[in-house]
This record gives C-alpha cells, sequence and structure tokens, in this order.
C-alpha cells in the first residue's frame, strides 16, 4: 500500500507527453470475435498465474473423490478396488470436472460486481467474448483435472483398453461437454446476486445430476422411476461415451447424444446468458 | 442539428462544431420504484468540460452509465455525437471510454497487463499493444508500477493507471465518475493535472462530482442534479452569483453576544444569517461575485471588532454542496438514500 505511494513521489502530470498518448494516430480496426475471446482466455491464464491457489480445486478435491470412492465402494461392488477402478474411473473423471465447472459461476459473479466488466462492456467487440474466453480459462483447468485424476488412476492401476489414443478422446469430449454445461453457471452467475447464492444453486443442480447417473454404480440395480431418470440424464450417455472410449470400445451413439446435449445446452443457457449480459 | 447534414461528414473540426458530444432529452432510469434519473436533459458541446454535481444516490452515476452504454433507459432519448445509445451503442462506444467510481481494472493482473489486455481487445497487435501499455504507464508515472499486481497500488496510483486504461483508446469523450473522491489532496490535484491535459487535447470530458470546488476549477458548465433531475444548469460563475460567491464562519468566543453579531453581518454583508447548531457559530452566505467576496468580508469582520464582539474564528470558503443545496432546493444534501442501489447495480 504504501509502496505504491513511494513509487513516483514526484509525478506531476506533463501536458505534453499525455497529448502525446492520446494521438497515436488512427485507432486499430475492430478485432475479430476468435481474437477477442482468445485475449479473454489470455487474460484468464494471467490470473491462474498470478494466484494459482485457484487450482487447488482442479487438484486436491479430484485426488479426494477418486481415493474415497475406489477404496469405499472397491471391495463391495466389483469385488477389488482395483477391479472397480476400470469401471469408476472414467466416471469420476467426469464427476470431478463436471463439479469443478461450478466454479465458473461463482468467479464470473464476482468478477462482475468490481468495476472491470464495466470496462469490457463498454468496448466495442463480440459481446460474448468476455465469456467464451473465461471458459477457455476454464477448458485449461478441466483438462488439467483430468490429468490429475488420470495419472492418479494409473498410479493405482487403472488399465486402459483404448490407449492413449482412446483415453485422449474421452478426454477431448469431457472438456467440450464441461464447456457447454458451463454456460448454465454463467448465467447464474449473471443471474443472482452474490457469489454464495451461486454456488448453492449449482450445487442443487449438480449433486443430483452427478450422484443419479451411472458414474458410481451400474443403473440396472435401481428402481424403475430412478432408471427413467438416469436414461435421460446428460451425464450418463457422457459417461458411458468417455468410457466406450477409453476402454477402446466406442460408442457412437452415446457419443452423438452428448455431442447433441452439449450443443442444446449451449444455445439455450450460452443465449440466456448473453440476454443477461447485454441487459445489466 | 438542423442544416448541418452536408457538414457533418466533412470535417472533424465541422462535426466537432455541429454536433455536440452528448445530447440527452426527457432521460429516464427506474429502479423498483425509485427513478434514479427523472427527465434529465443535458447539451454538452464537444470539446468542453461538463460538470455534473449532485450528492450520493442523485442519479449522476446512473446518468453516466446510461450514455456510456452500460444501462440500458427506461425514457427519453440519448445521443452521443449523434449516436443513440442504445440503437447504435457501439459507434458511441468507439468513440467514449468510462472511468467508473469503482476502478476498472483488473485486480489480479499487473498495471502493464491490463493496458496490454485493453489494447488487444481495442484491435492493436501485440507489439504495438505493448508499446502503447509502456507510453501509457510512463505518461502517468507508473512505470515503476508497471510489473506489480494493481491490488497492491495506492488510491491515487490506481485511479491513475484507471485513467490511462480509459485514454487508450483515444477516446472523444471521456466520462469520469467522481475522479478524485476518496483520494488524498495530492492525487486530486494529479488528477485534476491530467484533466486538464486531456482537455487541452481536444478530448470532451463529462466529469461528476460532489465537490463545487472541483467543478468550478475544472468544468466550463455545471449541471446540479437532485433526486434525478436537473435543478441548476450554467457556467461556474452563473451557478455561483446564484448561491452565492462563498460563505462566511464565524466562531464568536461569547454566546451571548451571537444575536448582536448576526445583526451586525447582516447589515455588514447585506444577506441573511444563519445561526448554527453550535450556540457560537453563524454562517452568512456572500452573494456578489467572488472578486469582492474578500472584501466584504474583511469589512464584516472590522465590523464585528468595531461592535465589541469577540470572534475566535473567522474563515471564508466557497459553498459547500450542502451550501449549494439549501439554495437551491431549500433543503441539504441528502445523501445515501440510493447510494446502495446504484452501487448494486
Amino acid at each position: 500500500m504504501t509502496a505504491g505511494t513511494a513509487v513516483t513521489p514526484d509525478y506531476s502530470p506533463a501536458p505534453e507527453t499525455i497529448a502525446a498518448v492520446l494521438s497515436r494516430g488512427a485507432r486499430p480496426p475492430r478485432p475479430s470475435a476468435l481474437s477477442s475471446s482468445l485475449t479473454f482466455g489470455w487474460r484468464a491464464m494471467l490470473k491462474i498465474k498470478h494466484v494459482p491457489e485457484q487450482l487447488f480445486d482442479v487438484t486436491a478435491f479430484p485426488i479426494m473423490m477418486t481415493l474415497m470412492f475406489t477404496y469405499l465402494f472397491g471391495g463391495a461392488l466389483a469385488g477389488s478396488p482395483r477391479e472397480y477402478l476400470q469401471y469408476l474411473l472414467p466416471g469420476i473423471m467426469v464427476m470431478s470436472v463436471v463439479m469443478t465447472s461450478m466454479y465458473t459461476g461463482t468467479s464470473l459473479n464476482l468478477d462482475v460486481s468490481k468495476g472491470v466488466f464495466d470496462r469490457f462492456r463498454s468496448i466495442p467487440m463480440w459481446r460474448p467474448a468476455p465469456m467464451v474466453g473465461y471458459l477457455l480459462g476454464d477448458m485449461f483447468r478441466y483438462s488439467m483435472g483430468a490429468a490429475v485424476i488420470l495419472v492418479l488412476g494409473l498410479i493405482l492401476g487403472f488399465r486402459p483398453g483404448g490407449g492413449p489414443a482412446g483415453v485422449l478422446a474421452g478426454m477431448a469430449l469431457l472438456v467440450a461437454f464441461s464447456f457447454a454445461l458451463s454456460w448454465m453457471w454463467t448465467m447464474f452467475g449473471l443471474l443472482l446476486r452474490t457469489d454464495k447464492a451461486v454456488m448453492g444453486v449449482s450445487m442443487l443442480v449438480l449433486f443430483p445430476l452427478t450422484f443419479l447417473s451411472n458414474i458410481l454404480v451400474d443403473p440396472q440395480t435401481m428402481p424403475g422411476w430412478l432408471q427413467v431418470f438416469v436414461d435421460v440424464n446428460p451425464i450418463t450417455h457422457l459417461v458411458a461415451a468417455v468410457r466406450g472410449l477409453m476402454a477402446g470400445r466406442v460408442d457412437g451413439g452415446e457419443i452423438v447424444w452428448t455431442l447433441a446435449a452439449g450443443g442444446v445446452l449451449t444455445a439455450v443457457f450460452g443465449t440466456l446468458t448473453m440476454r443477461l449480459y447485454n441487459r445489466r | 442539428m438542423t442544416t448541418s447534414t452536408h457538414q457533418e461528414g466533412a470535417t472533424a473540426a465541422g462535426e466537432r462544431s455541429a454536433v455536440p458530444a452528448i445530447e440527452t432529452s426527457r432521460l429516464v432510469k427506474t429502479f423498483g420504484g425509485t427513478r434514479a434519473v427523472d427527465g434529465i436533459d443535458l447539451v454538452v458541446p464537444a470539446g468542453t468540460v461538463y460538470g455534473v454535481l449532485g450528492p450520493n444516490g442523485a442519479g449522476k452515476t446512473t446518468t453516466v452509465r446510461m450514455l456510456a452504454t452500460l444501462l440500458r433507459p427506461d425514457g427519453g432519448t440519448a445521443r452521443v455525437f449523434g449516436h443513440d445509445v442504445v440503437r447504435e451503442a457501439d459507434a458511441v462506444r468507439s468513440r467514449v471510454s468510462l472511468t467508473g467510481q469503482y476502478a476498472s481494472v483488473d485486480e489480479d493482473l499487473t498495471g502493464t497487463e491490463n493496458l496490454v489486455l485493453l489494447g488487444r481487445l481495442l484491435g492493436y497487435r501485440k507489439a504495438a499493444a505493448r508499446e502503447r501499455a509502456a507510453s501509457l504507464l510512463e505518461a502517468f508515472g507508473l512505470t515503476e508500477a508497471a510489473d506489480r499486481q494493481v491490488k497492491h497500488y495506492s488510491g491515487g496510483t490506481r485511479r491513475r493507471l484507471d485513467i490511462a486504461a480509459s485514454i487508450l483508446n483515444t477516446p472523444d469523450l471521456l466520462f469520469l465518475d467522481e475522479p478524485t473522491t476518496g483520494l488524498d489532496p495530492r492525487s486530486r490535484n494529479q488528477v485534476w493535472d491530467i484533466v486538464r491535459a486531456v482537455v487541452a487535447h481536444g478530448t470532451t470530458v463529462l466529469l461528476t462530482t460532489q465537490y463545487l470546488e472541483e467543478a468550478d476549477r475544472l468544468a466550463d458548465r455545471i449541471a446540479v442534479i437532485d433526486r434525478g433531475k436537473v435543478i441548476a444548469e450554467g457556467t461556474p460563475g452563473e451557478l455561483k452569483s446564484s448561491v452565492g460567491a462563498g460563505s462566511v464562519h464565524v466562531r464568536l468566543r461569547d454566546r451571548r453576544q451571537r444575536e448582536q453579531a448576526r445583526r451586525v453581518l447582516a447589515r455588514a454583508l447585506e444577506t441573511e444569517v444563519q445561526l448554527e447548531a453550535d450556540p457560537v457559530a453563524l454562517t452568512a452566505r456572500i452573494m456578489n461575485g467572488d472578486a469582492r467576496a474578500s472584501v466584504q468580508a474583511s469589512r464584516a469582520l472590522a465590523e464585528l471588532d468595531a461592535a465589541g464582539v469577540v470572534v475566535d474564528d473567522f474563515s471564508l470558503g466557497q459553498p459547500s454542496l450542502d451550501e449549494v443545496f439549501l439554495a437551491l432546493t431549500g433543503h441539504p444534501a441528502d445523501t445515501a438514500e440510493q447510494t446502495d442501489k446504484e452501487v448494486a447495480e
């Protein structure tokens, strides 16, 4: 604090230098949508660089989840933790990444409540760029979360039949779907007043979405009415698709289902997000 | 506006003289049941500094946010350089910049990163954005602070970075929303010097403030707003001659002499004298032009002395916002009422 004042004790604005920066030739042409979005993605990276603690949620949380569920349910459900891990790992990867996606909403909410978004909104550019940039930064976090789980899984004995290509394809599908789902959180981030409210509502959506699925157990053992929900839950289809890719049994139907669900999520919640963003 | 269609596009100078920087007509914004802005008409000629003076919650920030395309008006129209702020928002955005009341820079990033980020968003290529950031940081005395995170800046340094960020796009119109609120006197003077330099370059400035002194020093014209309405408009001189050039504040040694002091002051200054809550204090407004205020004040002091009134403290100051409001509206400036609401938006 004091350092700031000490830096330039004798600063007195010189009209000539200020006039010089005010008359810097022609204004550059308006940047493209892609360029603006990438610039915001760069901003997200800078924020990770300056506040690396924010990666805690994509490292510690997934490790905890994987260890907990593997050893808690492994023996009971599949005979041994190692066997259960072959079934669980793709699912737990989906669960962790999808759960960390909700931080998008809370951090957006905090950002908007500060003044810096006013500046962004008063720049003539492709309007969704700040949001897309946000989500691009988050895709990096999702990839990290997925990578952490993969490494841990390999250490614990996860042996995917699909090989590196299958595993990478599964992770890419997961990250793409999380990008689509995040539009729901950006909507809540702009709609609700406080970051705590955003967190609360996101939990309310995420818990049923992740637990009432095929992540932890085979839905065959569930009551019929619950199976109905599990069947329409997009997370179920995502998990099935990721499992298939990682195991080397590509299930085209599930992949198409997942991509379609992602498209619908982006169209609906992306539109609602932009409507809220423009109206503020 | 009427006959200038063929001139408008001709030259920048022609455009400047023809189209006002800002023109609003019955501008309205409602939050819940409150009319935060209640039919504001403003005309700001290009190349001038326009001061909007009012207490917290008067509607200053809301007005500025509508003009900067950040809020949609609920009624009336607003044009910036002839462009409608709603229908031609991008055309407005390309020519204006806003330094908000709450720092509109990213606290997690460094000064350089903030400016490079904005430069990139405005379309500068990487090298050009870096170069532009460096020259702005230098012009604003921020070179040494450039690589530190903004959250570690002092208030004055942060405000300078904020203004530097606002002129990165070389705006034709700069909005400064309470640029010196909360700053120490030295930082305040620096901001004033910056504003003068920006205006000298030809940029139009609209500045909101709670301080008559600030508006008086910087603005060519001033609008006083209260409860969402313009209650007075004119040059600082006109405004002061309607509310008084200054105020004389007197503190007596003996409260029993206050009635006598009131009569002496009323006669000497030919004005009404107010008795303050403090039983030894009086305040009188001086109504004539400010050139004579000191002459009148010293005569009043001499007469108090001649009448045998013992004066402990005697001061002459510019009217405060409260006194301006009392003179214009008959009620003191009430603050805080809508402040929270404006902040929340």
